[in-house]
């Protein structure tokens, strides 16, 4: 279905020249026949009769969709955990991605303890650099919180290109942060123009909860999701939606798992929220009751935060607000442990490796789940899988759409094409495929990257180490325009109002017993010269040095007529 | 009105009364009978009833006769920071009486720290001298550890409290964390208690608190913009969330705002145990007044929840409150003299908070909800009345006419119309936050263990005649579903072979532990607090031996560092297949 334009005189720089014919350009908002002509690894010419060099390999695309490459908002390759790596490196995660029609990923920085957050930023880009074979950009997690994390964020955003910052709401005294930390982080987030990430599932009743199953007896891994039931889940929806609406900081809710959490979500967004809601391939294409399932490697297969629903029509319902565009952006959370390494919790499921495979399978999963069953377009489709992730994370247009001048990075996609998901045949290097036995139609059929063709022909042509760093810029627009208009309308005033000079009633200050929680970590948004305030035992005291000192008081009520009489201020009417 | 027999028997008349002609007013329905009591009780219902000479008897003339309000929240007597609310018991069981409640249920608030037996001895004993009707108390918990457990558990089964509060606000004060909160619903599930929440997010709060100061919004307005009603909305949201995963019946105290009642009405429609209570003061006025310019005025109005600044909240409330989806009133009556609301004229956090509304309560819901055509006069007694007896678990001796129940009755005027003045209230404090407002319906006559405490406009109370009822936990209304469910929760594992297949080796994860977690201890746990996330479970010798590569002295044979594969006698079995 290719050939080569005098392919016999300049074989070299055919590989950087790549011309499209006869395809159907699909972008998030229409559908067009056009050609287009790549140089370069960019988009360089789209239209009818080009005129391009000699010499150029042409794809023949017989009128079949081209569209931008995906994007996978969230991959977690190659990642640490007590010791142990994730099964997938950037090397095999990205491969699958492209595998999949996914040109670009965007992996989670997740310091280890007591890391700072530029040090694991460095490593990860090393990591990456040295072995990504398709473009990548980088959230941060934000795992604790003090003054110099503030810095370092602010450092990541202006000099690294880190615009996402996760937080999250679970994994009670590893990771969680409290509510306070995270009105500060959000608060910081939004000076700085990011993007406030949260992985929602209330940490606190987890632990509990993990406590009661466990002493129960119950200690496989359906014991994880009856740990973390959905409503624990949509509760930290809607706690971080409250927080953002406080600071006004635009919100992501990072692995939408199941209905009521989408729900909060949804509700949010119609009553005026900036936020945005990442359904993963799992969540999108299975259940969680498979976490009931005899085989224990099975079982435990499943196993991620939060988990997968036991209710079977969540995934349908999970399209469909993908569909209608209640949620936005799609992630594959991919983040492969084999069976030796989830065997770790084998006796206690709470210390299962968490995540699951979804990087390759995610762009044919949505086609078959939405796109074949008419709930959405293809537009819609383009806009779910790559397009709404590129404006987020501002790398709009040059990523997310077929346009002069974007990046390179197409799929050419086949709705004919029919696949059965097996482990045996994915890209993955894990055992184990959640979605192992699932026909889905729909798949890339030539993939490019950087304006080379990777995957053609049911073979892929990856290069170790050629994907590139993207940097992002703060304060996307898409994400941003409505922030700032609320910024410069919630400006607040005092009531102007004439000094209160009416009695006022003596009050012994009860010293109260001091918690040390509040104070053990210490809070970067506040100013650091000034102490944290306790506004319960303000300094506000009448029985230090006063004018009046001299005037003997009741202990009770005293009333203080001042000279030139009273203002009216006290009257009662 | 008119003695029989006045001079024979004069002594005995007073507890002995015979309501003629009235339309006795249930929850359930309406219908015209005669009511005699005696010794404080009900003792007939009929018509042509057959009573003892020299019996007092009041014509209600066909007006109606419900069951005594009770006022389920209130704070008489509340001690602050040295100072106390300027309505002791007395005063404010006469402000009750006055506006047709029988029964006030008053909160005490132990300081943090201090137990909460003695707290309730104090209360107890305060009322006891004071209140001039029947009194029941809810018990706060402003701190948790395995005494106060006791504590609570000897309330429960001694002293006759079976409703508890938590707070979700007040950080560093009286606020309860996520953990603390589940702990409480837990047990309170396992007593048969309710648990009542003050809902509102306090880590916010006090976030939003700092930045008004430092923007120099010291006035009251700085109270309702610092305590928004989405920080209400998002606590209920949570205590419903945690009082589910508990299987716990669930009261929220002071609904205040429109998005707090949502949730709850949507929490009802997925089928939570949830009870909400709306204010006088959130059902008759808003959040507007915060602004006014008269300082005194706009710190009258402080409470917390705020009053929502949305002027449709009341009437959305009511609507709430008519078609059942919130379902108890109280009065949060908690007043403070304007010298001591001043105690924060500087500075907004510092102003005391509460509104009045015991005697306002009555008569402001039949005015917006009733005369509006909101609710019956049957729905009227079910949520001033019917349904706090019902969670209390006094029904039906409270909250219904019957033979038997007590003799606490008014005889309500529909046609009464009043106008809502300080000048005039029962309250000692010298603002009404409802001031100026014009009320229809209020009661004709207040009878309070078969006495009549209100005639012709003069109040009769007697203080120290109010009794102490004491509320028995497992409350059928609250508890019934709850115990259905409970049967029904069962949960079991799943009947796996062990897995035997590779092992991959690990580290367990050292995180710098968080002081916070460990600050409070909490009393279900054992000791220490086993945090999951660093379980002593290990595949190698010990986990800090591990972590230094380096397998125990005695441990002989020497691991690789990457995976091992362990294959066990016999053969390994096929759990791992991958199918």
């Amino acid at each position: 279905m290719s050939g080569y334009q005098g392919k016999k005189n300049i074989p070299r720089i055919t590989s950087d020249r790549l011309l499209i014919k006869g395809a159907k350009i699909v972008n998030d908002d229409q559908s067009f026949c056009a050609d287009i002509y790549m140089e370069d690894g960019l988009i360089k010419q789209i239209g009818e009769n080009l005129i391009v060099p000699g010499g150029v390999k042409t794809i023949d695309a017989h009128g079949r969709m081209l569209m931008p490459g995906g994007i996978d908002v969230h991959t977690r390759f190659q990642m640490p955990d007590r010791g142990m790596t994730a099964a997938d490196d950037f090397y095999q995660g990205t491969r699958a991605a492209l595998a999949g029609g996914t040109t670009m990923i965007i992996d989670h920085v997740v310091p280890e303890p007591g890391a700072t957050l530029l040090s694991s930023f460095e490593q990860w880009r090393q990591w990456a650099d040295s072995k990504s074979c398709c473009d990548y950009s980088l959230h941060v997690d934000v795992t604790e919180w003090h003054k110099g994390i503030q810095e370092e964020m602010e450092t990541l955003i202006k000099d690294h290109g880190v615009n996402s910052f996760l937080v999250y709401l679970a994994y009670k005294d590893i990771f969680q942060l409290s509510d306070s930390q995270v009105y500060e982080v959000f608060s910081t987030i939004r000076d700085l123009g990011a993007i406030a990430q949260v992985h929602a599932e209330n940490g606190d009743i987890i632990a509990e909860e993990q406590q009661r199953i466990l002493s129960l007896g119950i200690t496989g891994p359906e014991g994880h999701v009856l740990s973390r039931p959905e409503e624990v889940e949509a509760e930290a929806v809607n706690r971080s939606v409250t927080i953002a609406n406080q600071t006004n900081c635009p919100l992501y809710i990072t692995k939408v798992m199941s209905k009521s959490a989408a729900d909060v979500i949804a509700m949010a967004r119609k009553k005026g929220t900036v936020v945005y809601g990442e359904p993963i391939t799992a969540s999108l294409g299975t259940d969680g009751s498979h976490y009931w399932s005899k085989n224990w490697a099975k079982a435990a297969a499943y196993v991620t935060s939060p988990p997968l629903s036991p209710d079977p029509t969540t995934p349908d319902y999970l399209n469909s607000l993908l569909s209608c565009g209640d949620l936005q952006v799609t992630g594959s959370g991919h983040c492969t442990f084999n069976t030796a390494q989830r065997a770790v919790g084998k006796d206690d499921f709470s210390l299962i490796p968490e995540g699951t495979n979804g990087t390759e399978e995610r762009m044919s999963l949505i086609w078959d789940k939405c796109v074949v069953t008419g709930k959405m377009d293809e537009n819609q489709f383009v806009a779910v899988t790559s397009t709404n992730a590129a404006k987020i994370f501002n790398l709009y247009p040059r990523k997310g759409r077929i346009a002069v001048g974007s990046d390179a990075d197409l799929v050419l996609w086949d709705p004919d094409i029919t696949k059965i998901i097996s482990a045996k045949s994915h890209n993955s290097a894990v055992e184990y495929n959640i979605f192992e036995g699932l026909e889905v139609r729909g798949g890339p059929l030539v993939v490019i990257s950087q304006g080379k063709i990777v995957l053609e022909e049911g073979t892929l042509h990856t290069t170790e180490g050629s994907g590139r760093y993207i940097p992002r810029k703060p304060f996307p627009d898409y994400v941003y325009k409505r922030i700032k208009a609320r910024s410069r309308l919630a400006e607040l005033r005092g009531v102007p109002r004439g000094l209160y000079d009416g009695p006022v009633c003596e009050v012994s200050v009860t010293p109260k017993t001091m918690t040390p929680a509040s104070s053990a970590k210490t809070s970067p948004a506040k100013q650091p010269s000034q102490p944290v305030r306790n506004l319960h035992q303000s300094g506000f005291s009448l029985s230090g040095a006063q004018v009046d000192d001299n005037i003997p008081r009741r202990n009770t009520q005293r009333i203080v007529a001042p000279p030139g009489g009273r203002a009216n201020i006290t009257s009662l009417g | 009105m008119s003695y029989q027999g006045k001079k024979n028997i004069p002594k005995i008349t007073s507890d002995r009364l015979l309501i003629k002609g009235g339309r006795i007013v249930n929850d359930d329905q309406s219908f015209y009978a005669d009511i005699y009591m005696e010794d404080g009780l009900i003792k007939q219902i009929g018509d042509n009833l057959i009573v003892p000479g020299g019996v007092k008897t009041i014509e209600a003339n066909g007006k109606m006769v419900i069951p005594g309000g009770i006022d389920i929240h209130t704070h008489f007597q509340m001690p602050y920071r040295g100072t106390t609310t300027v309505d002791d018991f007395c005063q404010g069981s006469k402000a009750a009486l006055a506006g047709g409640t029988t029964m006030i249920v008053d909160h005490v608030i132990p300081e943090p720290g201090a137990s909460l037996l003695e707290a309730f001895d104090h209360w107890k004993e305060w009322a006891d001298e004071k209140a001039c009707c029947d009194y029941s108390l809810h018990v706060d918990i402003t701190h948790w550890n395995d005494s106060v457990k006791q504590e609570v558990e000897t309330l429960i089964k001694e002293k006759g409290v079976n409703s508890f509060q938590v707070y979700m606000a007040y950080k560093d004060f009286y606020q309860m964390s996520n953990s603390e909160l589940y702990e409480i619903f837990t047990f309170l599930a396992e007593m048969g208690g309710i648990v009542q929440v003050h809902a509102e997010n306090g880590e916010i709060i006090a976030e939003e608190q700092a930045r008004m100061l430092e923007m120099g919004i010291t006035g009251p307005e700085g109270h309702v913009l610092s305590r928004p009603e989405e920080l209400e909305a998002e606590a209920v949201f949570r205590a419903i969330t945690i009082a589910s995963q508990t299987n716990c019946p669930l009261y929220v105290t002071r609904v205040m705002s429109k998005s707090a009642a949502d949730i709850i009405s949507q929490a009802r429609k997925k089928g939570n145990v949830v009870f909400g209570e709306p204010i006088t003061a959130s059902l008759g006025t808003d959040g507007t007044h915060y602004w006014s310019k008269n300082w005194a005025k706009a710190a009258s109005f402080v409470t917390s929840p705020p009053l929502s600044p949305d002027p449709t909240t009341p009437d959305y409330l009511n609507t709430l409150l008519s078609s059942g989806d919130l379902n108890v009133t109280g009065s949060a009556h908690c007043t403070f003299s304007v010298a001591q609301k001043a105690i924060g004229k500087d500075d907004f956090t510092q102003i005391p908070e509460g509104v009045n509304g015991v005697e306002e309560r009555m008569s402001l819901i039949w005015d917006k909800a009733v005369v509006t055509g909101k609710m019956d006069e049957n729905m009227f007694v079910a949520v001033t009345s019917t349904n706090a007896a019902k969670i209390l678990n006094l029904y039906p001796r409270k909250g219904r006419i019957a033979v038997g129940s007590d003799s606490d009755l008014v005889i309500w005027d529909s046609d009464a119309v009043r106008t809502v003045t300080a000048k005039t209230h029962h309250s000692a404090a010298e603002y009404n936050i409802f001031e100026g407002l014009e009320l229809r319906g209020g009661p004709m006559v207040v009878i309070c263990q078969g006495k009549i405490v209100l005639e012709d406009g003069n109040l009769h109370a007697t203080s120290g005649t109010g009794r102490f009822l004491p509320c028995s936990p497992f409350p059928d209304f609250a508890y019934k579903r709850v115990k259905a469910r409970k049967q029904l929760a069962v949960i079991r594992a799943v009947p796996r072979g062990m897995y035997d297949g590779p092992v991959a080796d690990f580290s367990p994860l050292s995180r710098g532990a968080t002081p916070a977690s460990s600050a409070r201890t909490s009393p279900t746990k054992q000791t220490p607090v086993r945090n999951l996330h660093h379980s002593g479970f290990s595949l190698a010798g010990s986990p800090q031996q591990q972590q230094q590569h380096g397998p125990p002295a005695d441990d002989a044979p020497i691991r690789p560092g990457g995976r091992r594969i362990v294959v066990p006698p016999g053969g390994r079995s096929n759990i791992t297949s991958l199918s």
